[in-house]
């Protein structure tokens, strides 16, 4: 489904990432590489550092963090919030929704919209749109987005498939009304036969956690994990992305009547460096206008990566330029979108540790 | 051929490929060893093989590998 929408834009992004690192050599032990393997695949792969929260950590408690270090800074000013989205699929319980808890610790307005989404790597594409969404309404100006993932607690320590990769964050993103950024062109797709490409089996109604859906169980090729934990068909979500993201970026440019050398960066969900090259070879993009560096520094944080790996590599620089990105989600669902917007001249753009 | 199995050695060093007929059902190679293979071709050939290709079958011999890599525009 192609979108678009005009007169939005995005003025700040804040990214809370984890002082806790950990490095993928001191992990070795357990997984069942062959020391070739593991030296090959930190270099292919990108396995070097990740970031991940303490197990006290919930995803309430990091956006209010960051919000509160907004509100310190002067940043943003709690009056000015209109409409409050979390994205995340690392709710702090299955009910109430995240929103409400964080709109009660911070002591927001009444008069505030309040909204969670459950999605994962497109979440912040799925979040974009809703806040645009939203900015259509007159009494709507400013929308405070919020992405985050601890993924990382649902994760086996001895699963290679995904433990290697994992990595937490949280973001923040201010999205508002403007007269002065180009149309924003989007579009989003999903595929629900691949439900379970990506999946934690139990812990909702359909499979409530017991002692036996923690039961760690040898999958076959030596990883460990129980109905707990995540579960992800490496194969299957190397070939969806292959298949399907390339030949979308293309139909979305298109759309848009953009050369694809227009575009300054092409600012993707980061699964893994190889996965990144293979799609940025595919749409014969340069490396170096598709940033691959978010895994090897911090893991891959779901739909946070995609604004971690804009405050990562341009930070400052946005202050003062704006540049034309190409931004794309894709993974569980299965979803996959993406979006070409003007991001810069931003209010702060930078990252922080909790 | 010496060459792949040169960088397949690289990848599996305890391996014996040269006795396998097919590397996938044999379990000489699981699909961790597919990414750091095609990476290497990559490299060596300076090509970049296409992602829809990277599947099994593809890499399931020596024979299947060259296919591949002359599909890419190596010559062998």
């Amino acid at each position: 489904m192609n979108l678009k929408f005009q007169n939005k834009k995005i003025s700040g992004i804040l990214t809370i990432i984890p002082e806790n690192e950990l490095a993928f050599e001191d992990e070795l032990d357990n997984f069942n590489f062959t020391k070739a393997q593991s030296m090959k695949l930190k270099m292919v792969m990108g396995y070097d550092r990740h970031r991940i929260f303490n197990a006290d950590v919930c995803a309430s408690d990091l956006i209010v963090k960051g919000m509160n270090y907004l509100f310190d800074q002067q940043k943003l000013k709690k009056e000015d919030i209109d409409a409050l989205i979390v994205v995340t699929q690392s709710p702090d319980y299955l009910m109430p929704g995240t929103s409400t808890i964080i709109h009660g610790k911070l002591d927001l307005n009444q008069d505030i919209f309040c909204l969670d989404i459950n999605q994962g790597c497109a979440g912040y594409i799925m979040g974009l749109y809703q806040a645009f969404m939203l900015l259509e309404q007159k009494s709507i100006q400013k929308v405070v987005l919020a992405n985050v993932d601890i993924l990382s607690h649902k994760v086996s320590i001895k699963d290679r498939n995904s433990y290697p990769l994992v990595g937490d964050a949280a973001s923040i993103t201010i999205v508002e009304k403007d007269t002065k950024h180009s149309e924003i062109f989007a579009n989003i797709k999903f595929d629900g036969s691949g439900w379970d490409a990506l999946l934690i089996p139990a812990g909702g109604f359909k499979l409530p956690s017991s002692p036996e859906t923690s039961i760690l169980v040898d999958d076959g090729a030596g990883n460990l994990r129980s109905k707990d934990h995540l579960v992800m068909k490496g194969d299957s979500v190397f070939s969806f992305v292959q298949a399907k993201v390339p030949p979308m970026i293309q139909d979305l440019l298109e759309y848009a009547a953009v050369d694809k050398d227009a575009v300054d960066y092409y600012m993707f969900h980061q699964p893994n460096k190889f996965m990144l090259k293979k799609v940025a070879d595919k749409l014969g993009v340069p490396h170096e206008k598709m940033p691959h560096n978010t895994v090897e520094n911090f893991g891959n944080s779901s739909g946070v990566t995609i604004p971690t790996t804009i405050a990562f590599n341009l930070g400052d620089r946005l202050l003062s330029q704006k540049y034309l990105m190409c931004l794309s989600g894709f993974g569980v669902g299965l979803t996959w979108g993406a979006m070409l917007i003007e991001i810069g001249n931003l209010d702060f753009c930078e990252l922080i540790e909790y | 051929m010496e060459k792949i199995i040169t960088i397949l050695k690289s990848i599996r060093p305890e391996v014996d490929f040269t006795s396998s007929c097919n590397f996938i059902t044999d379990g000489l190679l699981d699909s961790f060893d597919l990414i750091s293979l095609v990476s290497e071709l990559d490299s060596v050939f300076s090509i970049s093989i296409d992602g829809m290709d990277i599947i099994q079958e593809n890499f399931s011999s020596i024979d299947a590998i060259k296919n591949l890599l002359i599909k890419n525009g190596v010559t062998l």
